[in-house]
Formats: structure tokens, C-alpha cells, sequence
């Protein structure tokens, strides 16, 4: 099979060489072939570069991968919830998996059509190749969504950030933000009616048939964030949707309202797991971003006030709730708008890390502040380099001027 | 002398497309960011900034050659602060709505950057009647972008064009939803941007080199 493939993408090559019949989709085709194989060529053995085939396009797999845990758990847990909301604590396992696939599954589809499709568009227009970046993206974007994001929202939000952020910076590698979180972001201040609040985290209709039913009168939409936001007291009761206490085991396996993929810590530490092992993620910007967190909420927590709901919670909690760990593990750690340099990214990964706790407690508008911290260290990320590479150069002129 | 001779003619439509004050000059961007939410005050700002700019420049036309170099951005100020009064008292006393809507942003048009551009570079060098074309033209040259600009805002955002509904209810019921981020001023500067790379791939001479 996988032979007589390769002969097959051999024997219509030429035809999409300068020449050949096909040659205006040379990078359709070249997107494809090096898609399925791994290219045979690598860079020319010359300077100090470490050559391997290990592309972008491997790379690329191996987060997607990676996401795939938490993307798994967060379909299930889409349907758990819908279950658990009309009166099904106990769904059968493969009921609520199901039910959570078909609801997820259009958004996955939509983000990849669109990314994709206008990611080939402009690599025809500009004779490039077709870059690869939008594997990750196209998976990331319905992850952080609210599963009651309309698809044709997804849809124009994706078209929006593949083009302004990243296709007239000059493609994957060139852009200043994170492709996914500007996604987000958009439909966040486009459409904040279904980006936030109280109705969108839980799934409300049936589809085809499955989980149909009457919605239990203690039901209550708000996710724990949300909960703690507009609490107001020194002691937040924070409660899944069913009125019942959540325990932190609870928020950190992440059977509790939430945007698709972010609710489960567990998972999204097994993708990171990935990531480390395979090498493909800093860990330094991984770590500093947790401690940094952790500080702040710290921090918070020592001096709370009733004013600051989100101050009344311990440091741990805030890590396992919200898109905090998600945005740790797979958003900070996007190589191409995090900080370069070592210590830049001790710094990057501790600023990202307070900020969002600094925003979730301290700004009463927003009960979660992870996208926008990520967005602010991507900002930043290029100065810090340039402070510790100046500085760097600086402390090496004293050296050898001495 | 002609009254539209071909010198005077491009003065008059230069601005319009070749050498527009926002999109290819880049100046008095501030406004077309702050006053584009609406199709409205968007027109009335296009119109004050027109008249002003073509009063201005006859009036510095006209005294050119007693101002003394030393301080002829202070006069510049002077005509253009006793203008910007004027019509800032007839919105109010006119269309105080708008006016409102407005708020600071007509007086701010003394510190809008064409203002000076063109009191600097046409009106201290030409006659009077240039000057008042190359005024009229630069503001409608301002005023066409804060047009468009406000039109995609206010129909993507508002889903109204001056103040009319244009978005059929069927498609609120359809679940479509206005886009808050129009509103914002994010957005007016992306449609700018949008405006000048269609207008640069249009016109190839607009194009830098790229070394």
C-alpha cells in the first residue's frame, strides 16, 4: 500500500514541475508528498546547523498528538456534562463520548477547511510551499471554545487570524501572536454573548436523538471562574452544574464546565509529558509560567479581600481551573512567539504565568485572563530578547575589556 | 487664468486617489479611528475637516507673505483654532447630536496632521485659489476613506447604515450577530490597512522598492 503510493506520487511529479501540466499546484503537490513521506533531502552540510528529516511537518504531528489526550477527555466530558444537565448523572460512557464527537467534531472541521483552505490559497498566489503550521492551529481553535461557539463564528474568526496575524507577516514562523489565541480572541471580543458567561459552556440542544431531555431545575451554566467572579464573598462556593461541591481533585481531573479542551489538567499534563519527552516544548517556559501563577495567586491569596473574590482561592486551585494549565503547556510554549533566548524565557513564562492570575483576580470583567497574558507575552517576547542578548553582549565587553 | 487649468485640476484630484492624506500620506489616522463606528458623524467630520482645511489654507494663502518665518506655526494655530471654533459652535448649534457623538474630536481637528501638511506645504508657497482646490481636495480625499471605513464598520458592527437597518431580521434569526469588535478601534485601523493594500496593488507606483 504505502509502496505502491510513493510510485504513484513518483509518477505524477514531473507533471507539476516548471513544465509540466499541473505546474501552477507545485506546492499543493509538494505539500501533500511531504506530508505523507518524509522528505529525503535535508539542508545543505554546511555551517554549524544539526541536520536531521525531522521537518516542521513531524513536529507539527507530535503536538497534535499530544493534543489528542485532552481533546479525547474533552469530548466526553462535553456530553458528561449534557447528560449530567438533564438529569443523567451516571451517563454510559460511550453515550456521552458520542454525543460529545458529533458536537465537536463540526468545529474541528470547519477550523480545518477554512485555516487550511486559505493557507493553500495564498501559497498558489505567492508560489510558496504549503507550511504546515495550521496542523497545530486548526486542532488548537475549537479547543478553546466554548462548545456552544456557533461554527460559522469559528469560521470567520479562523479566516481573520490566518490572514491578519499570520499571512501578512509572511506565513508560519513569521507571526507576532499566537494564531489560535488571536482566533479566540477575536470571537471573544466579537462576540462576547458566546464567548462567556453563563450559557455557552454546557451543550444545549440533542443531536440526532442523543441526550434529549428536560434540563434538572438546580442547573446552573456558570463555570467555577465564572462562580468565583461574581461571588463577592470571602468564600466562593464554587460548584459544578449540577449544584454539587467541587473538590480540587475535581477541577484537576476536569469533569466541570469549561472551553472543550481546557478543563482537564490531567490530560493536558499528559500531552505536556509528550512534548517534553519528544523535546518539542521548553520546559524552562513550561515551568516558569506554573511558578508564575503560582506566585501570584500566592501572593493574592495572602492578602485576600471580599472585593477580589478570585483572591479567596488557594494558589492550586487556580492552576487546575480555567484555561491556566492549557494555556501553560500548549499556548505559552508555541516556539515561533515565545522568547528565544534561555533567560528570556524564565522571564516570558513567570510574566505570562502572573499576569493571567494577576487579570483573573484583580479585573472583575474578566473571570479568565490566560488568553490575554499569552497575547501580552507574545508582545513582549521580542523585547525581552533583546534585553538579555544586549545585555549579554554588554556583560561580555566588560569581560574582555578587564 | 484658468479656474480648473490642468496644474489646478491635479491639485484638486490628486488627493482623491494618488496622493490621499490617509492612505498614502498617512496622516489624520487618529480620527479615522476614532469618529469610523458610525456612518454619520463620519460624513460630518469629513465636512468640518473639508471646510476648515480650505478656509485655513486661502486664509494662509492669503497673508503668506507677512508672516514672519519664526512664528508662522503659531499663526498656522490661530487661523486654524478660530475655524475649528466656528464650526464647532454650528454643530452645536445645528446638530447637536452629532456634535455629541463627536464630542472632543472636533476640536481635536487643530491637531489633525493634514491640517499642517498642507498649511506647510501648499498654502505658504501658492495662491489662494490653489490653495482653497488643494484644500477642498484633500478633505474630500479624507473624507472618501472615513466614508468607507465607516460604512464597513457601522454595517458589520451595527448591522445600520446611517442609522437604517440593512442586515435583514432573517438572519438574526438565523443566528448571525453583529461583531462587536467593529466597534472597537482595532478595527478601524485594520480597515484602513485593508483599504491600502487594495489601493497599493491597484496603483503598482505606490509600491516601494524592495531591496
Amino acid at each position: 500500500m504505502k509502496r505502491s503510493l510513493k510510485n504513484y506520487f513518483d509518477k505524477i511529479k514531473p507533471q507539476f514541475r516548471p513544465g509540466g501540466k499541473f505546474q501552477k499546484f507545485q506546492s499543493v503537490f509538494d505539500g501533500f508528498d511531504s506530508f505523507l513521506f518524509t522528505p529525503n533531502t535535508t539542508s545543505q552540510r554546511i555551517g554549524v546547523h544539526i541536520h536531521d528529516n525531522n521537518d516542521s511537518k513531524r513536529t507539527m504531528i507530535i503536538v497534535v498528538l499530544a493534543l489528542i489526550p485532552a481533546l479525547l477527555f474533552g469530548m466526553y466530558n462535553v456530553g458528561y456534562q449534557r447528560y449530567l444537565s438533564i438529569g443523567t448523572p451516571e451517563p454510559a460512557f460511550f453515550d456521552a463520548f458520542l454525543y460529545g464527537l458529533l458536537a465537536v467534531l463540526p468545529k474541528i472541521v470547519v477550523a480545518y477547511v477554512v485555516g487550511l483552505g486559505i493557507e493553500f490559497i495564498s501559497a498558489q498566489i505567492r508560489h510558496h510551499e504549503i507550511q504546515e503550521g495550521f496542523l497545530v492551529s486548526g486542532i488548537l481553535i475549537p479547543m478553546i471554545c466554548p462548545i456552544e461557539t456557533p461554527v460559522w463564528m469559528i469560521a470567520v474568526a479562523t479566516a481573520f487570524s490566518v490572514i491578519f496575524v499570520k499571512e501578512v507577516f509572511g506565513g508560519t514562523g513569521m507571526n507576532i501572536f499566537n494564531v489560535a489565541l488571536m482566533t479566540r480572541a477575536f470571537l471573544f471580543f466579537a462576540y462576547p454573548s458566546k464567548m462567556s458567561g453563563d450559557s455557552v459552556f454546557v451543550a444545549s440542544d440533542s443531536i440526532f436523538g442523543l441526550g434529549s431531555g428536560q434540563l434538572v431545575d438546580s442547573f446552573t451554566g456558570a463555570t467555577p471562574l465564572g462562580q468565583i467572579a461574581t461571588s463577592g464573598s470571602l468564600t466562593p462556593a464554587v460548584t459544578g452544574i449540577t449544584g454539587n461541591e467541587l473538590s480540587l481533585w475535581d477541577m484537576f481531573l476536569g469533569l466541570i464546565p469549561g472551553s472543550i479542551g481546557e478543563t482537564s489538567t490531567l490530560f493536558i499534563l499528559l500531552g505536556g509529558l509528550i512534548l517534553l519527552f519528544t523535546g518539542i516544548a521548553s520546559w524552562r517556559i513550561m515551568l516558569s509560567v506554573f511558578v508564575g501563577g503560582f506566585v501570584m495567586a500566592f501572593i493574592a491569596n495572602t492578602f485576600p479581600s471580599a472585593t477580589y473574590p478570585g483572591s479567596a482561592i488557594s494558589p492550586l486551585e487556580h492552576i487546575c481551573l480555567g484555561g491556566f494549565a492549557f494555556a501553560a503547556v500548549f499556548m505559552a510554549t508555541d516556539p515561533v512567539t515565545a522568547a528565544h533566548t534561555n533567560i528570556g524565557k524564565y522571564i516570558y513564562g513567570f510574566l505570562v504565568g502572573a499576569l493571567a492570575i494577576l487579570i483573573r483576580i484583580y479585573n472583575s470583567g474578566y473571570p479568565e485572563g490566560a488568553m490575554l497574558a499569552v497575547l501580552f507575552g507574545n508582545a513582549f517576547a521580542p523585547l525581552i530578547d533583546y534585553c538579555v542578548i544586549e545585555s549579554n553582549i554588554r556583560r561580555r565587553m566588560r569581560r574582555a575589556k578587564r | 487664468m484658468a479656474l480648473l487649468n490642468n496644474k489646478n485640476k491635479s491639485v484638486l484630484f490628486n488627493p482623491l486617489s494618488k496622493n490621499n492624506p490617509v492612505i498614502v500620506q498617512v496622516l489624520g489616522i487618529c480620527s479615522a479611528l476614532a469618529v469610523t463606528a458610525k456612518l454619520e458623524p463620519a460624513l460630518v467630520m469629513g465636512v468640518s475637516v473639508t471646510a476648515v482645511l480650505a478656509f485655513a489654507n486661502v486664509i494662509i494663502s492669503l497673508i503668506r507673505k507677512t508672516i514672519p518665518n519664526s512664528v508662522r506655526i503659531i499663526v498656522q494655530l490661530v487661523v486654524v483654532a478660530a475655524l475649528v471654533i466656528i464650526v464647532d459652535q454650528i454643530l452645536k448649534a445645528y446638530n447637536y447630536e452629532v456634535s455629541k457623538q463627536l464630542s472632543v474630536f472636533i476640536g481635536l481637528i487643530i491637531t489633525n496632521c493634514i491640517l499642517m501638511g498642507r498649511l506647510e506645504a501648499f498654502a505658504l508657497g501658492n495662491k489662494p485659489w490653489p490653495s482653497f482646490l488643494d484644500g477642498i481636495g484633500n478633505g474630500l480625499g479624507y473624507t472618501i476613506i472615513l466614508a468607507i471605513v465607516a460604512t464597513v464598520r457601522e454595517i458589520l458592527g451595527s448591522g445600520t447604515l446611517l442609522g437604517f437597518k440593512v442586515i435583514p431580521q432573517a438572519l438574526y434569526d438565523a443566528g448571525y450577530e453583529n461583531n462587536g469588535l467593529m466597534i472597537l478601534p482595532p478595527m478601524a485601523l485594520i480597515t484602513v490597512a485593508c483599504i491600502i493594500w487594495v489601493h497599493r496593488s491597484r496603483n503598482k507606483d505606490l509600491q516601494e522598492k524592495n531591496n
